[in-house]
């Protein structure tokens, strides 16, 4: 069974002229359909067996600087059925903004108990969990004064090659968005809610950590004829 | 109401770079394919933060190479079986490939055929759906010493040929 095209404007255009880097890597040429067939309705299947003990605790112990949180969702297709033992890989940068990375030279502090580096995988009932602080926010090249919103990268497989999926989760009510370019590149402001997380004070842990909810939502398959609307 | 896609930025290398992740098949195992190519953006300068994974089905094989400082990226697999679609017609041989890179807000997807299955590409659905000039661009190209190269140019000149799934 296919999987359903999601609506427009679900995701964002290759070419986006606000977010400079677009300009010389998107295809200018318009994109051929590829039918799903086999390769595309099937695709890699990775759970825990990629997930070492302690990757889902991003503060190392809890010794990472910062605000520590815990993320924790569903990851689901859009017919709501839970995608299980699916691997999730999430990486950010530390509470000053700053990220482990050699590329990066924001002159913000690093953090030696903090690499931003995590995996988790779902449960069977496509529930994930992982502990880290809040990253910062923190400055960049594309325009004017420009900030990225405070956000951790998302990495997923889902269970086939047409449901593969790298996404951003950002933090309620940051007053960054109006001028991020990442974020506004969705057209649809519907869909791009779906990309900031919940406060879940049923996620918050006492005296430890507080709670963040994110769902994952994949593409869902086709209706079958026999399950068409009347 | 799917979430929608972001880009993968420039510091993926934090997590998604596999040390097994470009060895589909280790080392060694009988029909072993080289791959190697290189991932440009539309000034011919090297993307040298960008990932790219290939998939294949029959048999089910994945790989994943973050391009280096000149873009190169590298896979060794398996040709792929031809594969039957529902419609009666024969898939070539092919590999699936997703590009990631900051800059790009989504996967770009293309695919991978051989130059030495002359039969099953002029059969296949998506070849023959292609310009000829397009269909040379997805396939492979023999060196001399017998491993593939496959290069990635994002815009421009010979842009390759990308898909929507």
């Amino acid at each position: 069974m296919t999987y359903r095209a999601d609506p427009p404007g679900t995701h964002p255009p290759h070419d986006y002229p606000d977010y400079g880097s677009t300009k010389l890597r998107h295809p200018t040429r318009p994109l051929s359909v590829l039918p799903q067939r086999l390769t595309e309705l099937t695709g890699p299947v990775f759970g825990a067996e990629r997930v070492r003990a302690g990757d889902d605790d991003l503060t190392n112990g809890g010794a990472a600087i910062g605000q520590r949180i815990v993320v924790a969702g569903r990851l689901l297709d859009g017919d709501g059925y839970p995608v299980p033992n699916s691997l999730i890989e999430v990486w950010q940068a530390n509470a000053a903004g700053r990220y482990a990375h050699a590329v990066d030279r924001w002159p913000a502090p690093l953090d030696p108990n903090f690499t931003g580096a995590g995996r988790v995988a779902t449960d069977a009932e496509g529930r994930y969990r992982f502990t880290t602080i809040r990253p910062g926010a923190y400055p960049w090249r594309n325009h004017d004064n420009a900030w990225r919103p405070a956000h951790i990268h998302f990495s997923v497989f889902g269970q086939a090659f047409t449901q593969r999926l790298v996404t951003q989760m950002y933090f309620p009510d940051d007053p960054l968005f109006f001028q991020d370019p990442i974020f506004n590149s969705v057209p649809d402001p519907h869909a791009r809610a779906r990309l900031i997380s919940a406060y879940d004070h049923d996620a918050s842990t006492d005296h430890w950590a507080l709670g963040f909810r994110f769902d994952i939502v994949l593409r869902g398959r086709e209706q079958t004829p026999f399950e068409a609307p009347q | 109401m799917s979430t929608p896609s972001q880009t993968v930025g420039p510091f993926l290398s934090i997590v998604l770079p596999w040390p097994d992740g470009p060895a589909a098949v280790p080392e060694g195992t009988r029909g072993a394919l080289l791959i190697t190519g290189q991932l440009t953006d539309g000034a011919r300068d090297p993307v040298p933060d960008g990932l790219v994974e290939t998939w294949q089905s029959a048999p089910d094989l994945f790989g994943r190479c973050a391009t280096d400082t000149n873009g190169t990226f590298w896979f060794r697999t398996v040709k792929p079986a031809p594969l039957p679609a529902p419609d009666g017609t024969v898939e070539a041989p092919h590999i699936d490939v997703s590009v990631f890179s900051r800059g790009l807000l989504q996967r770009l997807v293309t695919r991978i055929y051989f130059a030495e299955e002359t039969a099953a590409n002029a059969a296949d659905p998506v070849l023959t759906s292609l310009s000829a000039a397009d269909r040379a661009l997805l396939t492979a190209v023999v060196r001399p010493d017998g491993t593939l190269r496959f290069d990635i140019r994002l815009q421009g000149d010979r842009e390759t040929p990308f898909f929507t799934v």
